[in-house]
């Protein structure tokens, strides 16, 4: 079960946005999955207490956006809509197609609960 | 992840960040913050450290992925035996347990590294990193990474090699590519081991494991492969031999940076070179 051990490797990601923005507790993180990631949601979200377990994201609300699998035929150009085990195009049913979307293993955002002399600082959001 | 510029901003979820997305808002008293960062990304920063590695020392590394028992050790033991001798080839192992592949490899004279991930089903790229302490790369044209045999959890995990190789055994049923897409869309090659099993299971079509790899967009060329009555084996080292020579014009067009180490911002570890 590698969920685990994504899960662990999110609780250190957000440890560090809390630590950069001198949070002192995190209310939420909004992660997205793709099919084609390899990660079960429903395990991630199993996880996902015991890797917590004592950090600054513990108890926190998991949302879990799922990304759907889209693609583009690389012979009529079509973009559509697909199955992890089926990526061929929906329009001229070529099987060569490149995928647009839908592998995404990604921490979307978090919202973070700062200490009180904190509170004036930036509340920009930054995209990297 | 965007070749350009690196971010995670797909079509999948570039409407999360637009005004009126999902993630735009922010609620009083909070601060939101967007990342869009892998949920991988410290494992894929040591992946391209390896890589680097690698490029450094002009050594191709392939990662050989499938079920428990496909043949992935046999495998590379015929290509030890086959191979030009030319060649040098290092082996990294990833098991539960046990140093038994390492040994069937040395046992050719080459040198191999066993990884025991204990109870971990993969390997990552932390793991490749410390075995790469334990190897001089310069001695080396090709470094051989057989993963846990495991068709689900490998695929998730970038190592720092170049190339994706999965086995599919005759013994498991062509069908393995529609119900593990995530490991063979991966692949850069997909070789049908033990085909010399064909004859007598002979409901394994070659022809529909094809199609079920077109049907998840695979252009990976797949080759029939007995490491036992040796069919096949040609083409495999002449696949091998034709990918240490494209990755070698690649770097002769895409030089990689001299210095041993290329650490990053976040790269904080200590190196024990023996």
């Amino acid at each position: 079960m590698h969920e685990l051990a994504i899960c662990q490797s999110l609780i250190s990601q957000v440890e560090s946005i809390a630590l950069e923005h001198h949070a002192k507790s995190i209310s939420l993180i909004v992660i997205g999955i793709g099919p084609l990631s390899g990660v079960e949601a429903q395990l991630l979200k199993n996880a996902y207490p015991i890797a917590s377990a004592g950090s600054v994201a513990e108890n926190t609300e998991l949302v879990i956006e799922y990304l759907p699998i889209k693609v583009k035929c690389n012979k009529c150009g079509c973009e559509s809509d697909a199955l992890p085990n089926k990526l061929i195009c929906k329009q001229c049913g070529d099987w060569q197609t490149s995928l647009v979307s839908g592998d995404e293993l990604l921490l979307m955002s978090v919202e973070l609960e700062k200490d009180d002399i904190h509170k004036d600082s930036s509340t920009e959001t930054s995209i990297h | 992840m965007c070749d350009t510029c690196g971010c995670n901003i797909t079509h999948g979820n570039e409407n999360f960040i637009k005004p009126g997305g999902k993630l735009h808002k922010t609620e009083s008293g909070k601060e939101a913050i967007t990342v869009l960062h892998s949920l991988l990304s410290e494992n894929d920063h040591t992946a391209k450290h390896n890589r680097d590695h690698f490029d450094q020392h002009q050594v191709l590394s392939i990662n050989l992925m499938s079920s428990p028992g496909a043949g992935k050790t046999a495998l590379l033991e015929a290509t030890i035996q086959q191979l030009d001798k030319d060649i040098k080839i290092a082996v990294i192992e990833g098991d539960l347990e046990t140093e038994n592949d390492a040994e069937r490899i040395r046992q050719h004279g080459v040198e191999a590294i066993q990884i025991s991930t204990g109870s971990a089903c993969h390997l990552d790229a932390h793991m490749i990193h410390q075995a790469l302490h334990s190897l001089d790369l310069s001695k080396f044209d090709i470094i051989f990474i057989e993963n846990v045999g495991n068709l689900v959890c490998p695929a998730s995990f970038d190592l720092g090699q170049h190339l994706n190789v999965t086995l599919l055994s005759v013994p498991e049923g062509d069908d393995k590519p529609a119900k593990y897409p995530v490991m063979f869309r991966k692949s850069d090659l997909v070789v049908i081991s033990k085909s010399d099993l064909l004859p007598i299971l002979d409901d394994f079509k070659p022809e529909r494991a094809t199609r079920y790899l077109h049907d998840i967009a695979s252009t990976a060329p797949i080759l029939q492969l007995s490491s036992k009555n040796n069919q096949g084996m040609p083409e495999w080292l002449d696949w091998i031999n034709q990918q240490i020579l494209s990755r070698k014009e690649h770097l002769l067009q895409h030089p990689v940076a001299t210095q041993h180490h290329n650490h990053g911002n976040e790269h904080k570890h200590e190196h024990h070179h023996g």
